[in-house]
């Protein structure tokens, strides 16, 4: 369900960037998506179709860069993909990991007409 | 023609939320944001709460719920301010709820506000309101291995009460193992066992609130 309020914050600014632009129409959306934030492709751009009837959105299509989750080991320094189990430095062992990316939720650009 | 745009989507909740923190920080008013899957015991461990800290200060509470009031009439029973917040659908509390139920609170008689958020381990995790700690309650019979499945969420917290521990004899759960995995998933957490049965660590968990509010 959250894509629905995820892709209406992302339609404003959409719309916001496209008007400052002068842009007669949306084609593409491009957005960085975090995978820890588990957004689904394919449930925004049904939202969109949906909030962008009678806008100058209808039509785009989203495009997702995914991010993957990685994590810096506080010990060692070593940064290494976050599997889905055991956040464990593959280096020292180290335990404690700081997530430093994978939460990304950005418009990157849009193409507009 | 391409446009570079570079917002982050979530960047108009997240304004409304820092209006929100300035609002309670003018009324030093301490906001907890209590998530947790629904069934946890959210609105229980709330009770629990509001119960072990009368008259050591002046609590508030926003209710929030998909549908209907239940848990918002639970607890004014209690005898303190509360506002239901119905998100009619949503998934998870937005700021700019907040800030309708806000001003709908007395906040200058209130010290600590504690929101429960739309049971529900995805979405809030992603959603800033403005408050000044987030609480996650698990409990007993959803399982040991919920860190895993949910990590944004276990990552994202300040305090994790693992409640009904006074099922642990009857349930398949490794207390153990389950610390070591939030731990590692978030070496800053604290976390607290409970039960809202028995009362068993519900004193600590309070004294931990207050002195996290204090020392604001």
């Amino acid at each position: 369900m959250h894509e629905l309020s995820i892709t209406q914050s992302m339609l404003e600014i959409v719309l916001q960037q496209a008007a400052k632009a002068k842009a007669k129409k949306v084609t593409k959306i491009n957005l960085i998506i975090g995978e820890m934030t588990g957004v689904v492709s394919d449930s925004v751009q049904f939202y969109l179709d949906i909030l962008t009837q009678e806008t100058i959105a209808a039509g785009a299509q989203v495009s997702f860069t995914l991010v993957p989750s990685q994590g810096k080991c506080r010990n060692c320094g070593r940064i290494f993909t976050l599997p889905e189990f055991d956040w464990t430095c593959p280096d020292c062992q180290g335990k404690i990991i700081d997530v430093i990316s994978g939460k990304e939720l950005f418009v990157e650009s849009i193409e507009v007409e | 023609m391409e446009i570079k745009v570079l917002k982050n989507i979530l960047g108009a909740n997240d304004q409304i939320a820092a209006k929100n923190r300035e609002l309670m920080a003018k009324h030093e008013v301490f906001a907890v944001n209590v998530m947790a899957s629904p069934g946890a015991g959210k609105t229980s461990v709330l009770l629990q709460t509001i119960r072990a800290l009368k008259g050591k200060t002046r609590i508030g509470v926003i209710e929030g719920d998909i549908a209907s009031s239940i848990d918002a009439e639970t607890v004014a029973k209690e005898g303190i301010p509360v506002v239901q917040i119905n998100t009619g659908g949503e998934c998870h509390l937005e700021s700019f709820q907040i800030q309708n139920a806000l001003n709908n609170l007395p906040l200058p008689d209130i010290d600590l506000l504690l929101i429960e958020n739309v049971g529900n381990l995805v979405c809030p995790a992603e959603f800033s309101i403005g408050e000044d700690l987030k609480v996650l309650i698990a409990s007993v019979p959803e399982g040991d291995d919920k860190p895993y499945k949910y990590p944004l969420m276990f990552n994202t917290v300040d305090a994790i009460v693992l409640n009904k521990i006074d099922l642990l004899p009857y349930v398949k759960f490794n207390v153990e193992g389950f610390t070591k995995t939030v731990k590692n998933i978030n070496p800053k957490v604290e976390l607290f066992k409970v039960s809202c049965t028995t009362g068993e660590g519900i004193q600590p968990w309070a004294k931990w609130l207050l002195a996290r509010m204090k020392s604001k």
